[in-house]
């Protein structure tokens, strides 16, 4: 298809699609079941073109992806239980709509890490963006740096550990998972939650629309503990918890088993 | 969606067209509308003016050569007028013209009487300050306007995705402080009261050139620099005046600095060395100016940074 060259070397059709009938680069060094993508000279559709074809095609069990470069949307949609480190940061979007794979990330992430995530698990060295879990469905996210705004907004599941500090509205219409703040929270904590828990080791600035302050149970210190042992993050804070009020989205208008529906 | 970006260089002046250039290239998808630079250069005892005589897109037409030579003798005629010594003009696209004077008088009169002018647009005054704008992406910008030539200490810049206004130079950042010298600006975000806004500033006396909304905060600055206020203090106030999202950049002939709405609406990524600080909507501009993994923060909702330069 004839398409225009631009300076960034990416190609665009004449509907402004990029890179329209792209084909793997076939540039992957592989060595048994591991493998290396250096990400250095293509383009976000090329990466994720060979790495799909590496994990799915090649049956290669560990990838490391090399100079990444902040580029976005990496590492998305893999379907398949499989383990990639990032050796540097990915921009916006990495690891959306993934189903099992384990990611570790030598870097920092930009805005909705893990997007749509169904289960694995990613580790962030560095701080993330906004939007980071953002309608997370299953698995764990671990970042060890600071968060930013709307973490976990619509969360349906899973996980999410902040070593760090987080923005405004942290957990804003979650619905259901836990998320583990080691730092401190900026205003609107859980503003509008419908269910699930959050667990804040530092100050809070204030907290949202009908989230309010829990007790912590057995449960709840044990699930912590076991997180921040698999993930050999030390030994965890004092936690205040807080859960949704049930107050604002009409609860006592449903019977139990409409409400198992709605969620 | 826009882009913004942001260099200071604390060691001196070094080739920031081209590095502000490949910064806002790197974030092309985040607006293809347009693109604008705010570079500053080393202080002049020469007073630049960039100003414009009419828009690209009505640059083509009968008569239009005729229009724009007899609107530029007009800009000399009166340059001249309000005692000011024309040391330079530069034609730099037909339609755009930089030009260096000696004046020691108020902006605010030679503006005015610049901008009473039939399509003529002053889009920068200053002794350093320097505002480059115009359709297209960043490398059109760049090649038209001889960018690889320029070097500064500091500068700003703005790939457009137009959403509340027009696709013309006129809505195109940086904005220029109106009649504060060396004073620029550029936005990311939309503001809910712009028009309320307008009004208030416009019967206080200040002149809008466009009806993008991103104008109002140069204008807002620049009233309450004038009220004495530091840049700082303008900027916080800027936070509780302002609604809407927003992430916007505000250069000086001395400070740069940050502001971020409540809500942390709009990215940015900050990353600061000893010698550099630079800022972006995406980190991928960052590593398009510094091309290795460098440590970066993003800061948080309500954020006011300034830096001297």
């Amino acid at each position: 298809m004839a398409g225009m060259n631009t300076k960034s070397g990416v190609v665009y059709d004449a509907r402004g699609l990029v890179e329209p009938d792209p084909e793997p680069p076939m540039t992957a060094v592989i060595d048994g079941d591991t493998a290396v993508i250096d990400a250095t000279d293509l383009t976000t559709r090329k990466i994720n073109l060979e790495l799909k074809r590496i994990v799915y095609d090649e049956g290669v069990n560990e990838v490391t992806i090399v100079n990444p470069g902040s580029k976005h949307s990496l590492g998305v949609g893999i379907l398949k239980r499989c383990k990639l480190t990032f050796e540097g940061s990915p921009g916006w979007y990495a690891c959306g709509l993934i189903d099992g794979p384990e990611v570790q990330i030598n870097g920092r992430v930009g805005w909705a890490l893990g997007e749509n995530m169904m289960s694995g698990s990613i580790v962030v060295e560095g701080p993330s963006g906004s939007l980071t879990g953002a309608a997370l469905r299953g698995g764990d996210l671990v970042i060890k740096g600071n968060v930013g705004a709307r973490t976990g907004i619509d969360q349906k599941g899973g996980t999410i550990i902040t070593m760090g500090s987080a923005g405004i509205n942290t957990g804003f219409m979650m619905q259901r998972g836990h998320q583990i703040i080691c730092g401190d929270a900026n205003d609107g904590l859980g503003d509008s939650m419908y269910d699930g828990f959050i667990y804040v080791g530092g100050k809070i600035a204030s907290l949202g629309v009908d989230c309010v302050p829990a007790e912590m149970t057995d449960e709840d210190h044990e699930f912590i503990n076991r997180k921040f042992a698999i993930y050999d993050l030390g030994t965890p804070p004092d936690f205040n918890k807080f859960e949704c009020g049930k107050v604002l989205h009409n609860y006592d208008a449903l019977e139990p088993s409409e409400r198992k529906l709605v969620l | 969606m826009c882009g913004i970006a942001g260099i200071i260089h604390r060691d001196g002046a070094a080739r920031i067209g081209d590095e502000l250039t490949a910064m806002l290239n790197s974030m092309k998808h985040r607006g293809p509308d347009s693109t604008g630079y705010a570079i500053y250069g080393p202080a002049d005892e020469m007073v630049i003016v960039r100003f414009v005589l009419a828009e690209p897109n009505d640059f083509t037409g009968f008569g239009m050569d005729e229009k724009l030579e007899r609107n530029r003798a007009e800009v000399e005629s009166r340059l001249a007028k309000i005692g000011a010594e024309v040391a330079t003009i530069q034609n730099e696209t037909g339609y755009a013209f930089r030009a260096t004077i000696r004046y020691g008088g108020d902006l605010k009169p030679l503006a005015d009487y610049l901008e009473d002018i039939p399509g003529c647009k002053v889009l920068s005054l200053g002794s350093s300050l320097e505002i480059i704008k115009d359709l297209g992406d960043a490398y059109t910008v760049h090649d038209q306007y001889g960018l690889a030539k320029v070097s500064g200490t500091h500068g700003i810049g703005h790939v457009r995705m137009a959403t509340e206004s027009d696709v013309d130079l006129a809505s195109a950042h940086p904005y220029w402080a109106y009649p504060f010298a060396d004073v620029a600006v550029v936005h990311n975000g939309q503001l809910t009261n712009y028009h309320s806004w307008r009004r208030r500033l416009e019967r206080m006396g200040h002149r809008f050139q466009s009806e993008c909304d991103s104008e109002i905060i140069a204008v807002y600055l620049a009233q309450q620099l004038e009220n004495g206020l530091p840049l700082e203090t303008a900027m916080k106030h800027s936070l509780d005046d302002f609604d809407g999202v927003f992430t916007y950049l505000v250069a000086t002939g001395s400070e740069l600095g940050i502001a971020k709405d409540e809500m942390a609406a709009k990215p940015l990524v900050l990353m600061e060395t000893e010698n550099l600080v630079a800022m972006a909507s995406e980190e991928i501009a960052i590593r398009a100016l510094v091309g290795t993994e460098v440590e970066t923060r993003d800061p948080f909702e309500r954020e006011v940074l300034t830096w001297q330069v």
